[in-house]
């Protein structure tokens, strides 16, 4: 992966966000805080998943990032500049797709929103129209080029969307729920496409979703929010690691054992057939934190009490990561 | 084309392309905007017969002129209202349109402009032909109050715009602007001379329109293509037109910097 230097190019300080909301059949407004006091940094070239429940932050912050939203307090940089007084230089220098919404022209052929858009970005006609081509075929679109956007399927939109905001090269890709909605193939292909297309040009990628496949395709690094603040920020291993989800030996054994407890590191989950088959996970469940002891030692402690017929590793599941880190935050 | 003007440009072009899509409306606009027209010249030719044949300065043939040059130009000068903003930012929309490199008033100005165009390019001609085959109309029969009369059209559509677009930004600071702008409706449309015009409007009434930017959206555009106000008369209406645009323009601009403060741009 190239990197275009170490510069951050998303920086953001103490980031707040505060809403006045109007309670249903009152006049009495509430206060919520949606970002609270967020502080990150993302070195160019990095790729960054941004994952918390709905109604985290993350659109927030993302809208602070590019210069839609005014912070309650705190500060924003991108790509060295204040989003909010230079909102349009930094539209030139970022890409952005808001999954739920349309950047393209609803009524026209996918082609027009392509041309208008490089006029938008005051490209050169020959520049746009080689960077629309390019982009056309390795997404595959020239299949619906001249069909009405309207017309087009979700994962044809998806394509075209993600397509609009690179055509002019940016340098930070924004993409606001990328994959929602989209089948497995279509995914996919998005994610091939999105690691071409980093390999080849060193965009940073600034990815918010639900779906882990995407963050453990494309990501190199993790934030989960939640109610607004930081929760974590690391890589996806030590997220993992962090909150205690780590990997889970199944292990049948030769006779009928009484349940393994008492291996350090490790937590009996439980035992089918007498005791035929254990699972074991590993680096505990957070009643026991401390880190995860290494597989050969485990199965040293294991085959010390009983013989070994078979074993297999289940990895964590990340989604169910993030859920114990919501449960953790609530409780 | 400068460059500068090129994404102005392709805006406006892709709004006019994109209405090309919707022929029913135009029907529709076109039924709409005739019967209308034909109930107005019924009651405006009364009113012209029980005054002895002149009103206000206007004559029979220059009465249904006024009729027909008003329905025609309607759909043009969008005195229906606008709530494609207010709803954009309801909807959070409007996040689209910030994430574009281009100021958010001249963007919504340019598509404002392809739409009107368009509906200009259709719904003009038609209720002028059937006005003049029905109740017969006079119009100008020199090139000059049609060459002004363009750009008085032009200029009204503008301010007609820049107007909306202020009591749409306004809409930043309620939660529902749907009141206001319906308020900014009806009262636009009396001022800017739908119903009657404004020359006919009693003594007070008219000083008070003249102190708004209404009569230049619709009855400056209607008196230049009619011949009603020629030469200096009709140079000085359309400059006051050039005024009112400047005024509404800077209004849009001022509340579009303070109302940014206060947009609270809806979910995800």
């Amino acid at each position: 992966m190239s990197m275009r230097g170490s510069a951050p190019i998303i920086e953001a300080e103490g980031l707040t966000r505060r809403f006045l909301v109007r309670r249903k059949g009152s006049v009495r407004r509430d206060t919520v805080t949606a970002v609270a006091d967020m502080t990150f940094s993302v070195a160019a070239g990095e790729s960054v998943g941004y994952i918390g429940a709905n109604g985290a932050g993350k659109s927030t912050t993302i809208k602070m990032l590019i210069g839609i939203l005014v912070p309650s307090s705190g500060s924003a940089r991108t790509c060295g500049l204040d989003p909010l007084r230079r909102r349009k230089e930094l539209a030139r220098r970022v890409g952005v797709v808001f999954g739920q919404r349309s950047q393209l022209w609803w009524d026209l052929p996918v082609r027009e929103s392509f041309a208008i858009l490089g006029d938008v970005h005051r490209m050169p006609s020959a520049a746009a129209a080689a960077r629309t081509d390019e982009l056309a075929q390795q997404l595959d679109m020239t299949g619906y080029w001249d069909t009405p956007v309207r017309q087009l399927s979700l994962g044809q939109r998806m394509r075209a969307e993600i397509a609009a905001a690179l055509l002019h090269s940016p340098e930070l890709l924004i993409l606001d729920e990328p994959t929602i909605g989209l089948d497995v193939l279509s995914k996919q292909r998005l994610r091939e496409f999105l690691i071409a297309e980093r390999a080849a040009k060193g965009t940073t990628l600034l990815l918010t979703t639900h779906d882990m496949g995407d963050i453990e395709r494309l990501c190199n690094r993790v934030l989960v929010v939640d109610h607004g603040t930081l929760a974590y920020d690391g890589s996806l291993p030590g997220l993992a690691a962090t909150v205690g989800a780590g990997r889970v030996l199944v292990i049948d054994l030769a006779t009928p054992t009484p349940d393994l407890i008492g291996i350090p590191g490790v937590t009996h989950l439980g035992s089918e057939g007498g005791g035929l088959r254990q699972r074991l996970a590993l680096a505990g469940d957070g009643d026991q934190p401390g880190a995860a002891p290494s597989i050969p030692v485990v199965l040293a402690a294991v085959s010390e009490r009983a013989e070994l017929r078979d074993l297999s590793i289940e990895e964590p599941d990340i989604e169910d990561v993030v859920r114990r880190i919501y449960t953790a935050a609530e409780g | 084309m400068p460059p500068a003007l090129r994404p102005w440009f392709r805006l406006l072009r892709a709004s006019f392309a994109a209405q090309t899509r919707y022929l029913p409306a135009v029907a529709g606009g076109l039924i709409a905007n005739t019967t209308f027209g034909f109930l107005k010249a019924a009651m405006l030719v009364a009113t012209v017969h029980a005054a002895g044949g002149s009103v206000a300065g206007y004559d029979l043939e220059s009465m249904v002129a006024y009729v027909w040059l008003s329905q025609g130009l309607l759909g043009a000068v969008q005195l229906n209202g606008t709530s494609e903003i207010g709803e954009r930012v309801r909807t959070g929309e409007v996040a689209i349109d910030f994430a574009r490199p281009l100021d958010i008033q001249t963007s919504y100005l340019a598509a404002d402009l392809g739409r009107n165009l368009f509906n200009l390019s259709t719904r003009l001609l038609p209720p002028l032909v059937i006005g003049a085959l029905t109740t017969g109309l006079r119009l100008p029969t020199s090139a000059g109050p049609y060459l002004l009369g363009a750009i008085a059209v032009l200029l009204g559509m503008t301010v007609s715009f820049f107007g909306r677009y202020a009591v749409n930004v306004i809409g930043f600071w309620l939660v529902e602007g749907r009141g206001l702008r319906n308020f900014y409706m009806i009262v636009s449309t009396f001022l800017a001379g739908l119903f009657v015009p404004v020359g006919m409007f009693p003594g007070w009434l008219h000083t008070l329109a003249n102190c708004t930017p209404f009569p230049s959206i619709l009855m400056t555009p209607i008196d230049v293509l009619s011949g009603r106000i020629v030469g200096a008369e009709a140079v000085r209406a359309v400059a006051v037109q050039v005024f009112w645009l400047a005024v509404t323009c800077a209004i849009g601009r001022l509340l579009t910097a303070r109302g940014w403060l206060k947009l609270e741009v809806q979910g995800g």
